[in-house]
């Protein structure tokens, strides 16, 4: 996985396609529909010329908090300032914000440069400007000469680059995505997510992504906030995010991770697996029994039989780690994902070298051991 | 492998040819179905006993001024119709789209009913309407009244035309807005700086324009061709007139359907050409 995030602006900005950005802040918002809460009180702080990308599973609340940044959505409650401003009573179209939609959005009644150049025919911009701001936008966003063609005639990929020129023709102070690569297959989607990042930092634009992709939103944000249940779990850089996630869900949400039987042990350590491991952060007291986090590259996994479950750990932690049984192995490439019962009946995945794998076949005995430590400890419910 | 492709081929031919025998065979019953009156009509109206081919009556008609009034009443009335009928329907079809979703089954039973409804009922609670006319002849309503009734432009057959095109216009608009992701191509525009007003002009009504011509041809085609509603409230539309001179010069009421069939086909026409040119290369997205 990918987790290296761009934070500093690469190239200088053309100076007159760059719209700059303004700061974002969410505070406390709340948005019921009947008996649904969509938002439960988002807080969030975007600064000028970040980009954050809203994660979390369907249903969450993602395009709710972004359709109520674009004005197309009131809050129950909380506030919204946009370059500390408040907004929340201003009207969808005098917000100057740029909006990429899941679904194909252009108008269909007009060109590629029509539908760019439409934000500017409304701000009753001369033609000569629109057209020129119209060519130089798709030049952008890599379609030059495909001004003259329909919706209709262009790809599904094209027609949100257009619907991307068509945003940022207005110079907008924020621009808004929800989920704008989610209808695409997976080779454009790949593409095009590392353009609208290039574009992003280019024009040095703040910038809200929506997407229930993790993937998507560790590859291309400056922090990625996690929602739950119309709340913030975290907001962080990637890398942070995925070494030390805040709560269990979190750590499961991004990544892979093992959920393993653990109990704590003294000065904040855990047994799991056969070895003692050093716990960091908030841990329960020791003789509890916990739920241990563990990443599958952070098990190792040997070859033959090893330890047996409750097996004597010394005193620097080291152990005979546990047995267990290759149930299914996934060859992903470079690396193999391995699924795996312990002895004592609890289920692991393992990614290791796909080079080291060649002899863990289902069925096959091995020991496993970790080699790092928990990402969280859990009490047991 | 070649002889694999071309065998089906070969054997599909006849069955192909004898599916284009059937479709042919039924288009021609259904053409001649139309034809033959048309034709009947034609000759009908061009034959004369004593002179052979003439195109007498048709000159007649073109020179009466029966026909002229009559003819140039039913056009402002179906436009007048057709207006009305959008201006109501656009604006409602719109917000209940986007907005009022859970009225949708509400307004398409209420734009249902003109269908149910037989034009004689219509016009006999319209008429009892109208005879109320007498009792306010002190009122101010008195001239309302005179200006529903007025003989060169009765209004009320606009109001109730209007009424009776609801059910054309809500079946074409329904279709229109279920062809296009509105709420979505709204939202674009509100985004991008468009006002309410701007946005009904520039995006929705541009990409729900076959919709609106084919409701606007659909209302127009009924209202040249009403008849129960004039003729009970006491108008000479064209309908009316045709009947009025058949009865005594059957030949010139007969020339006069025929160029009334010239006329809306005409106007269909028109307004198809209307619909297409960019609304019809730029209806389809790709999903
Ligand atoms: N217009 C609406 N009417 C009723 N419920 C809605 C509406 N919009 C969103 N919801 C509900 O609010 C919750 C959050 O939706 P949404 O913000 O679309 O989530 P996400 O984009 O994260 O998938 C969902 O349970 C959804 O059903
Ligand atoms: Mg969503």
């Amino acid at each position: 996985m990918t987790t290296t995030a761009t934070t500093a602006h690469q190239s200088p900005p053309a100076a007159e396609t760059r719209s700059g950005g303004v700061g974002l802040r969410l505070g406390g918002l709340r948005r019921t529909f009947g008996t649904t809460t969509a938002l439960d009180g988002l807080d969030l702080d975007i600064a000028p010329g970040e980009l954050v990308a809203l994660l979390g599973p369907s249903g969450c609340g993602k395009t709710t908090a972004l359709r109520i940044i674009a004005g197309f959505e009131t809050a129950d409650a909380g506030e919204l300032l946009m370059g500390g401003e408040d907004v929340t009573a201003t009207p969808a179209n005098r917000r100057d914000i740029g909006m990429v939609f899941q679904s194909y959005s252009l108008f269909p009644n007009m060109t590629a440069a029509e539908n760019v150049a439409y934000g500017l025919r409304v701000r009753k911009a001369p033609k000569a400007e629109r057209a020129e701001r119209a060519a130089e936008l798709l030049e952008l966003v890599g379609l030059p000469g495909r001004d003259k063609h329909y919706p209709h005639q262009l790809s599904g990929g094209q027609q949100q680059r257009v619907a991307l020129a068509r945003a940022l023709a207005i110079r907008p102070r924020v621009l808004l995505l929800d989920e704008p690569l989610s209808a695409l297959d997976a080779k454009v989607r790949l593409q095009l997510r590392e353009e609208i990042r290039r574009l992003q930092l280019e024009l040095g634009i703040t910038t809200v992504f929506v997407t229930h992709d993790q993937e998507e939103a560790l590859s291309m944000a400056d922090r990625v906030a996690v929602m739950k249940d119309g709340r913030l779990e975290q907001c962080a850089p990637p890398s942070e995010l995925y070494e030390r996630p805040a709560t269990p869900f979190v750590a499961e949400f991004v990544g892979t991770m093992n959920r393993l039987p653990g109990v704590m042990g003294d000065e904040r350590t855990v047994e799991v697996l056969g070895q003692r491991l050093p716990v960091h952060g908030d841990c329960p007291d020791a003789g509890h029994a916990v739920e241990v986090l563990l990443r599958p590259e952070s098990l190792r996994v040997s070859a033959g039989e090893g330890g047996k479950p409750g097996a004597a750990v010394t005193a620097d932690g080291a152990g005979p780690g546990e047995a267990a049984t290759v149930r299914v192995a996934t060859f992903l490439g470079g690396t193999t994902r391995l699924h795996l019962t312990t002895a004592s009946g609890a289920e692991a995945k393992a990614d290791l070298p796909s080079w080291e794998a060649g002899s863990l076949t289902p069925g096959s005995r091995c020991t496993l051991t970790p080699h790092d430590h928990p990402v969280l400890v859990e009490e047991t419910a | 492998m070649a002889g694999l492709t071309v065998t089906p081929a070969r054997r599909a031919r006849p069955a192909r040819r004898k599916r284009s025998y059937g479709s042919a065979l039924v288009l021609l019953l259904a053409g001649l179905y139309f034809l033959v009156p048309v034709a009947a009509s034609l000759w009908f109206t061009v034959d004369d006993p004593a002179k052979g081919v003439t195109l007498d009556a048709y000159a007649k008609g073109l020179g009466d001024d029966g026909m002229a009034t009559s003819l140039g009443l039913s056009l402002r009335l179906g436009l007048a119709t057709v207006a009305l009928g959008l201006l109501l329907m656009v604006p409602t079809m719109v917000v209940v789209t986007l907005r009022l979703p859970k009225l949708r089954r509400v307004v398409e039973v209420l734009c249902m009913v003109p269908l149910i409804v037989p034009p004689v009922a219509l016009v006999a609670g319209v008429s009892t309407v109208l005879s109320w006319q007498q009792d306010l002849a002190d009122t101010p309503l008195w001239g309302t009244f005179q200006v529903l009734v007025n003989k060169n432009f009765p209004l009320v057959l606009v109001l109730v035309y209007t009424v009776m095109s609801l059910p054309f216009l809500y079946r074409s608009l329904d279709a229109g807005l279920r062809a296009v992701d509105l709420a979505t191509l709204v939202e674009a525009s509100r985004s991008l700086g468009a006002s309410r007003l701007a946005t009904l002009w520039r995006v929705v009504v541009p990409n729900l324009r076959p919709a609106l011509v084919s409701g606007a041809v659909l209302s127009l085609a009924m209202v040249l061709g009403e008849y129960t509603v004039a003729t009970v409230l006491g108008f000479e539309p064209f309908s009316v007139w045709m009947v009025h001179v058949g009865e005594y010069e059957a030949q010139l009421s007969v020339a006069a359907a025929m160029l009334s069939l010239l006329i809306t086909w005409g106007l269909l026409l028109l307004l198809t050409n209307l619909a297409g040119g960019r609304a019809r290369k730029g209806r389809k997205t790709t999903a």
